[in-house]
């Protein structure tokens, strides 16, 4: 029996050497246990590099949410209608509600979230690259609300049948709350691609400027990707990046093109034989460039986020010591 | 910032934002709480996660803002984390054989066969 805590702190105090030999027996069983389809709960014994592999991947998802309300929320004030307005503001509060789910499931690896929002402020980690562009018009909020979050949920539904106990549980929240990010996305979507030639043209203007960031949002193409074998057999990873992405065109293209709006690329064809699709080169270039800090909006992004954390913080000790009292002078 | 700072975030546009390093301390964020949320009145409380909070009167406004967003819900509890104590997930085993153990379960009570041969017996007697 243990008393205290769920916060695993191990890790987060001494640095590991890079190359860490695991026990032969203990890594048998833990991919025994993953084999059965047993989920590995925080407290499991597991391999160095499972656990900063999961560290990394859910701390950039987390990060991701946060940033990711960002081009969104700058609409709130300008949505075209109450209705639409209630809905952009159920939205961005869930995804920040996201960003919290996925920072507690990682801190029960062992890196405390004042940890995790320095190395997001300080550039150390990532989020996606999608969020560094600019939603330019009203019809970019509809493209990212549909899309992107369609491209989220794809990997989303495939990550939440991972092997880590604590990350499925979040996904699982938050799959079920992308359902109305992705309807409420596809209804205004519609509703553009319908309206007036005036509103097609800005819709189809914006599919146009998110076309590569979604292509890129998947990840480069598997031959690529270092470990990706390995973190596939321990369920880290649950489809390769080319099948994500092959999986949201099957999906989303058909849905583009019933309202008459497409891609912007003559080259986005499905072969029928094998089922895969194949387009363009998406500039590669750019993706790594962006990643590297130099996309259109990753300095304004973090900016924002370093005023919001030194905004906060008077409220934060506010909270922390509630109870000091007034006291009125005695003469 | 871009110098001709054509952004779309008002805050880019009209605040004084932080130019240099910008770090939380640890444990700004406080400890964590375990959250347990009661669908409908007769049934459990069930735990659906965890969240920071600076004592228990926030975590439960912070508990309804994070876990009663949607669907059902009639209560909520929160735990400071550290108040739960749990068994050692390596210790698992020790339930192992709790399947086995048929002599407290109702389905091995079988008397209908019984019950039948003694009726048979006594017709024929
Ligand atoms: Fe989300
Ligand atoms: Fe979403």
């Amino acid at each position: 029996m243990y008393g205290g805590g769920y916060i695993h702190q191990e890790e987060s105090t001494k640095k590991q050497p890079e190359a860490v030999v695991e026990d032969p027996a203990k890594l048998a069983e833990f991919q025994a246990r993953i084999d059965r389809g047993e989920k590995i709960e925080p407290h499991d014994w597991m391999p160095t590099m499972y656990r900063k592999q999961l560290i990394r991947m859910i701390e950039q998802h987390a990060h991701s949410e946060i940033i990711g309300s960002l081009p969104e929320g700058t609409w709130i004030t300008r949505a075209p209608n109450f209705k639409r307005k209630m809905a952009l503001i159920a939205k961005v509060q869930d995804e920040i509600g996201h960003g919290h789910l996925l920072y507690t499931a990682c801190e029960t690896l062992g890196k405390p979230r004042e940890q995790m929002i320095n190395d997001l402020l300080s550039g150390k980690s990532k989020y996606s690259n999608v969020f560094n562009y600019p939603a330019v018009t009203w019809a970019d909020v509809t493209v990212i609300g549909f899309l992107i979050d369609a491209a989220a949920i794809v990997n989303q539904l495939a990550n939440s049948k991972g092997s880590y106990g604590p990350y499925c549980r979040a996904l699982e929240r938050i799959c079920a709350e992308e359902a109305f990010h992705l309807k409420q996305g596809h209804d205004a979507f519609v509703f553009l691609a319908t309206g007036t030639q005036q509103q097609r043209d800005m819709l189809q203007a914006a599919v146009n400027r998110w076309y590569k960031p979604i292509i890129h949002f998947f990840g480069p193409s598997d031959k690529e990707s270092v470990h990706s074998e390995q973190l596939m057999r321990w369920k880290v990873k649950m489809a390769s990046n080319d099948d994500m992405r092959n999986q949201f065109f099957d999906m989303y293209v058909p849905k583009v093109r019933e309202v008459g709006i497409d891609f912007p690329d003559p080259n986005l064809k499905k072969d029928p034989e094998t089922g895969k699709w194949s387009f363009s080169d998406p500039d590669w270039d750019e993706f790594y460039e962006v990643i590297k800090g130099n996309g259109p909006c990753n300095a304004e992004r973090l900016a924002v986020r370093k005023w919001a954390e030194e905004t906060g913080l008077w409220v934060r000790q506010a909270l922390a010591t509630p109870y000091t009292k007034t006291t009125v002078p005695l003469a | 910032m871009s110098e001709e700072n054509n952004s779309l975030d008002p805050r880019i546009q009209r605040l004084d934002l932080p130019q240099g390093e910008s770090t939380v301390k640890p444990n700004e964020y406080w400890g964590t709480f375990e959250v347990f949320l009661q669908e409908k009145r007769g049934k459990h409380h069930q735990h659906v996660g965890s969240l920071h909070a600076p004592d228990q009167d926030m975590a439960l406004i912070f508990a309804k803002e994070q876990y009663g967003r949607r669907g059902r819900c009639v209560n909520m509890w929160v735990v400071k984390t550290t108040d739960i104590v749990a068994f050692q997930l390596e210790d698992e085993d020790m339930f192992a054989t709790t399947p086995d153990k048929t002599h407290r379960e109702a389905g091995i009570y079988k008397v209908r066969d019984r019950i039948q041969e003694y009726q048979e017996r006594q017709k024929n007697a």
